[in-house]
């Protein structure tokens, strides 16, 4: 089971490179022509093009860009001419610690709240968290986060409103730095996490076994730490595994507003200047991450189950 | 009516849900009629607060704020259900047919789907953008083709539970076209579940391009827009000018209120009794 799954996560990633690759071929004219403009000499053209080896046939061309993303090789932006991966290797750390700390808090809080809402279904405790995380996922994710800037950075100046990191700071003036950001990323995810744990939970109490342990007399806390929770761990992994998988793409909205310099304010960037090797690039690398986290999931289900793990 | 007698039957909050949308209907309907200004209509100072001329003060360059919301309603509500809807021509109409047909055509559509919902939507979105440019056509193709591969995975699986009927193998053995089939037979039955989707889907198409414009990749300035409206005004926040927070909210009432009927919906299928 894991290893098919393995497999097929490895041919979804190929496939998504194929596509991205391609996606390129299929624009009208060419790179060269697009970068340089249509006033450009022919001569021009062909020597950018030669530069840029869009002579050679799209087959070599997309195996050589593979065995150098491989080689972390990833070419050099249209914009600036700087090699990518210095341009993408720090901010990727950057997007990497942001998602990690909102993560962080985030997990934890779904769970447990997610868990009291499910066994204290339909009290005034559920319904007030079921409004309060329906309003948070109908707010775009930006609206959340001006909220937090006009209260927490304007009205009361206790947080900045730019998230503006380097390498000389220390963890803690990080942290400081990145709060907002973190905060509404927390918000955010927390809603969609907590929601889902509680559909979860709610589904296993509902379960015949629950009820065969209910009738035999079992205390509350022995049913629901010995009989509910192992069989609510595989979709509880899932939802968070998946709302991991959200949060590093949601970060781009995020990262704009409070101008971040992360992998998605860089690629969102690169769109607007259509400097396309950087939109591959770090479209790539998130891709990545994305099609990794659900892939764990998937595993870390079939793990945690033991009817998937032993196919019959 | 079964539909008024279902309306009389909603609880508080579906009520509640169909009055916010209402309200922006009502708002995107009579725009020219109800605005007190022109939609690009420069009527005094940059960011002016509230006053009687400007019930909501001006923007960036000195449009009056009210307007530009009432217009925005317009556009970007017309353009996310435009996109909605040909997501769901194009998932619907695939997932019967892979439903109705299945074998090879099932398995091929299926895996091609299963490969593209692997890959954020986001992602996928600025990725075609920055090669196709930002358009209006395009986006609305991206993001429907994109949201189409949900609504084939519900379309499909609502229709392989109807395809098995009794009704259904009669008309098969009439001799009715596939055709026919999807249209006579499946569609009427998969009704219900598809139009609890239609509201989910819109919300979540409405916050993407609401995302794409605040992204600047979007809708496209002088258009009113309010993605767009809260990227124009977002660099005030700091000096304490909170004009952003308009339309941003008006974002926020509208799925605000989808939600809430979509949840009456949910409801309702599910045939939960409390």
């Amino acid at each position: 089971m894991v290893a098919k799954r393995l497999a097929l996560g490895l041919l979804t990633l190929i496939i998504i490179s194929l596509l991205i690759f391609l996606g390129v071929e299929l624009l009208p004219g060419d790179v060269a022509e697009a970068i340089l403009g249509q006033s450009a000499l022919p001569e021009t053209v062909a020597a950018f093009r030669k530069e840029l080896k869009l002579d050679l046939p799209a087959h070599i061309r997309y195996f050589s860009w593979l065995g150098d993303l491989a080689k972390g090789e990833f070419g050099n932006s249209l914009a600036n001419g700087r090699p990518i991966a210095d341009l993408i290797g720090w901010r990727f750390s950057n997007t990497l610690f942001l998602a990690t700390v909102a993560a962080l808090i985030a997990v934890p809080v779904a769970i447990i709240l997610g868990i009291l809402a499910a066994l204290y279904r339909n009290s005034l405790f559920d319904r007030l968290i079921s409004m309060a995380t329906l309003s948070t996922i109908s707010f775009p994710e930006f609206f959340v986060a001006y909220i937090l800037i006009a209260l927490l950075s304007v009205q009361i100046i206790i947080f900045p409103s730019i998230s503006n990191i380097n390498e000389q700071m220390s963890l803690f003036e990080k942290i400081h730095a990145i709060f907002l950001p973190c905060l509404t990323l927390t918000l955010v995810v927390v809603a969609h996490m907590m929601r889902q744990t509680r559909a979860a939970i709610i589904n296993i109490m509902a379960s015949p076994f629950i009820e065969m342990a209910r009738l035999k007399g079992l205390n509350r806390t022995r049913i629901i730490v010995l009989h509910a929770f192992p069989n609510a761990l595989s979709p509880v992994i899932n939802v968070v595994a998946i709302n991991l998988a959200y949060l590093v793409v949601g970060v781009v909205v995020v990262e704009v507003v409070f101008v971040y310099p992360g992998l998605g304010q860089l690629l969102v960037d690169s769109v607007s200047k259509r400097d396309i090797p950087v939109v591959q690039a770090s479209g790539l690398i998130f891709a990545t991450v994305y099609i990794g986290l659900n892939l764990l999931a998937d595993v870390l289900s079939i793990i945690s189950n033991p009817r998937l793990r032993n196919p019959k | 009516m079964a539909f008024f007698k279902l309306l009389r039957q909603s609880p508080l909050s579906a009520r509640i849900g169909m009055a916010m949308i209402l309200i922006n209907i009502a708002a995107a309907i009579f725009a020219p009629v109800i605005a007190p200004y022109g939609e690009t209509e420069v009527v005094g100072d940059v960011w002016l607060s509230a006053s009687k001329d400007h019930l909501l003060g001006t923007d960036h360059i000195g449009r009056d704020m009210l307007t530009r919301l009432i217009y925005g309603a317009r556009n970007t509500i017309a353009i996310a259900f435009v996109t909605t809807m040909l997501s769901f021509l194009i998932g619907s109409i695939s997932g019967f047919f892979a439903a109705t047909i299945g074998g090879w055509t099932d398995l091929t559509l299926s895996r091609v789907i299963d490969i593209l919902m692997a890959f954020p939507t986001l992602i996928f979105a600025l990725m075609v953008l920055s090669v196709t440019g930002t358009s209006i056509t395009a986006l609305i193709f991206v993001i429907a083709v994109l949201d189409s591969t949900r609504v084939y995975r519900l379309s499909r699986a609502v229709a392989m539970d109807i395809e098995v009927m009794e009704f259904c193998e009669a008309a098969r053995l009439r001799g009715e076209r596939t055709w026919w089939l999807m249209r006579h037979e499946i569609l009427p039955n998969a009704m219900p579940p598809l139009v609890a989707e239609f509201g989910l889907r819109f919300c979540f198409v409405f916050l993407f391009i609401a995302a794409l414009s605040f992204l600047g990749l979007g809708i496209q300035p002088p258009t009113a827009d309010w993605g767009g409206m809260v990227r124009e005004n977002a660099g005030a926040i700091t000096f304490g000018i909170f004009t952003a927070l308009w339309p941003a909210g008006a974002i926020a009432f509208l799925t605000v209120g989808v939600n809430l009927i979509v949840d009456w919906f949910l409801h309702i299928a599910s045939g939960l009794k409390d």
